[in-house]
């Protein structure tokens, strides 16, 4: 499944993330992060709540400056509403009031940025439609945003973000909050999209097993830093050891992977000094 | 036919040169303020909303006081609060809370002061229950054309910011990352808002405005799941609960003890309830009823009654 992405040209890349570090209200969220993604991969963001994912996002969709570094979609520097963007956001809350039905918010995503009300019925709906189709919510369609599950909302949401027809899509914790199945299914769709249509996927998560099977590579947040590569070179104990700045272990339970923080922090581990935010590692859940 | 016209409508009620004027003004009105309320509602402002309306009497009373229409005081007023809200609340939800309340409580202290010069001034209570609880009645003929006037700039600015409008509601994040400008978006909303509810404040009082934002919309929310049909359909039964309050108001006169007519504005908010609480027995019987449907379908699936028929029971 792994691509091989050996001397990722910076040309190339849908994606080029180099040495960014974002200060908030007097502390790092982020330390020289840098990595590539290139056109149809499949990027995982692993790292536990509040360790920087978000912020991250942000400055790749031109919402929050960097401190330092610089960011290239494309090839090109940032601007705000970046065509080549798709963007499904983290928590998005459907009210069951929301007078919403699956299609209308796939519908904004075409022209939800425009002023006016909309025209062109038929054409709408068409693609509309054939968005709908291809990530298999054409059976809820009609129905109140509000009141699909959390997979079905999921999909609505991907659907909206890939009509405007990105190279890289960007989601925020996609999987929380959905039971396993639903979670399978919104990988699978995930994976299968980047395949077919080669749009690069990156997608955050606090956990990195549900994404194991489709990834192409991964890059690991701890702490405000990364660590970047695919699956076998980032996630093993002396380089999350490092990210977190304290000694974890990396055990593989039937090929699931659980990240462990050390009882005691052996010798040889360099602990830094952090402030406090997040720092200990996930301890990720056996299912 | 005739018989039943007259039993509805009071004698003189087609012939009332303030029937007519109130009818204009409530279904402009109720128009405006349900397109306007529905984005009010599903942003969950109905607080800020409640509290322009409010604030708004500080503005009624003092332009009652300079000798004006209340309907630019309650404007001026509500737009300056809008503002101040928006400058103190910055983008925390709970701040923005705080705020409300701060602006609110400020706003309401100015209209007691007010309220109570209006009243020594012309040595009449009158003025109080005019600005805090409306009198459509009573709205002055020369007022149509600015009403109809800046009910047709909402309607138009809220066409104009539809998208983007529906879009924020669904995720601020997302219409920021599609190019939005949130914040100016956010102001743009608040103006019109506080417009609306001085135009509801005109017709049925400042401390009732809310009543006609908020009622209409969340009754259309329950019955459509079309953004621009809720719009209309917020705007129609706003229209229907004024028209509606303002025939009982008229007849209200000939009701016993003869000579006392009701305040138009307790008939209006009356139905809205009325029609929210209706709405909603209407959806949930719907919804119960499809969900027995289902679960009896799943338990026919469960059972194997596709194959076997003979074994439902």
């Amino acid at each position: 499944m792994s691509v091989p992405t050996l001397d990722p040209s910076a040309d190339d890349a849908i994606l080029d993330v180099d040495g960014v570090s974002v200060w908030l209200s007097g502390r790092e969220v982020l330390h020289d992060v840098r990595f590539r993604i290139m056109p149809g991969e499949f990027t995982g963001l692993i790292g536990s709540n509040g360790a920087g994912k978000t912020t991250l996002f942000r400055v790749i969709l031109g919402l929050q400056a960097s401190s330092t570094g610089s960011v290239l979609v494309g090839g090109r520097p940032l601007t705000r509403r970046n065509p080549i963007i798709g963007y499904v956001p983290q928590k998005v809350f459907l009210d069951p009031d929301m007078p919403l039905r699956a299609r209308d918010v796939v519908a904004l995503g075409l022209d939800g940025h425009r002023l006016g009300v909309p025209l062109g019925w038929g054409r709408r709906r068409q693609a509309v439609d054939a968005m709908l189709d291809a990530v298999d919510a054409r059976r809820f369609a009609d129905a109140r945003v509000g009141n699909l599950s959390g997979g079905e909302q999921q999909r609505v949401l991907i659907a909206h973000a890939l009509i405007s027809r990105p190279r890289l899509l960007l989601l925020d914790e996609p999987l929380a909050n959905l039971d396993i199945r639903a979670e399978g299914e919104v990988v699978a769709l995930l994976a299968r999209i980047a395949r077919e249509q080669r749009i690069a996927v990156l997608i955050s998560a606090h956990d990195v097993n549900p994404l194991l099977p489709v990834m192409d590579r991964l890059v690991y947040v701890a702490a405000g830093k990364t660590a970047s590569g695919t699956t076998a070179e980032v996630i093993r104990a002396e380089v999350l050891s490092a990210l977190y700045g304290q000694h974890v272990d990396v055990l593989r339970v039937h090929g699931r992977i659980l990240v462990v923080a050390g009882a005691e922090g052996p010798s040889g581990v360099t602990v830094e000094e952090t402030d406090g935010a997040a720092v200990g590692p996930d301890i990720v859940s056996l299912r | 036919m005739n018989q039943v016209l007259r039993v509805l409508f009071a004698p003189g009620f087609f012939a009332s040169g303030p029937v007519h004027a109130a009818l204009v003004v409530g279904a402009v009105v109720a128009l405006v303020t349900g397109a306007v309320g529905v984005f009010t509602v599903i942003r969950g402002q109905a607080f800020a909303g409640h509290a322009l309306g409010e604030v708004g009497s500080a503005g009624g009373s003092a332009a009652f006081l300079g000798g004006a229409n209340p309907l630019w005081g309650f404007m001026g007023i509500a737009v300056v609060a809008a503002g101040l809200i928006e400058l103190l609340g910055l983008h925390r939800p709970r701040a923005r809370d705080v705020a409300t309340g701060l602006v609110l409580g400020a706003g309401l202290g100015l209209a007691a002061l007010f309220l109570y010069l209006d009243a020594t001034s012309s040595s009449t209570t009158g003025v109080a229950v005019t600005i805090l609880f409306g009198s459509l009645f009573a709205v002055s003929q020369q007022m149509l054309p600015s009403i109809v006037a800046l009910s047709a700039v909402s309607l138009v600015v809220i066409a104009v910011c539809y998208r983007m409008l529906l879009l924020s509601s669904l995720s601020s994040d997302l219409a920021a990352a599609r190019g939005v400008p949130v914040r100016a978006l956010g102001i743009a909303y608040l103006v019109i808002m506080a417009v609306a509810v001085s135009l509801a404040a005109e017709t049925i009082g400042a401390i009732l405005a809310t009543a006609l934002v908020v009622g209409p919309p969340a009754t259309a929310l329950r019955l459509t799941k079309r953004p621009g049909g809720a719009l209309v359909v917020a705007g129609l039964i706003g229209v229907a609960a004024v028209w509606l309050g303002i025939v009982l108001a008229y007849d209200s006169y000939y009701w016993p003890p003869a000579g006392h007519g009701w305040p138009v504005s307790f008939f209006v908010v009356a139905l809205v309830f009325l029609f929210y609480l209706v709405a909603g027995a209407v959806t949930g019987i719907a919804q119960a009823r499809r969900s027995r449907r289902s679960e009896s379908a799943s338990r026919l699936a469960a059972s194997g009654c596709a194959e076997h028929p003979g074994d439902a029971a």
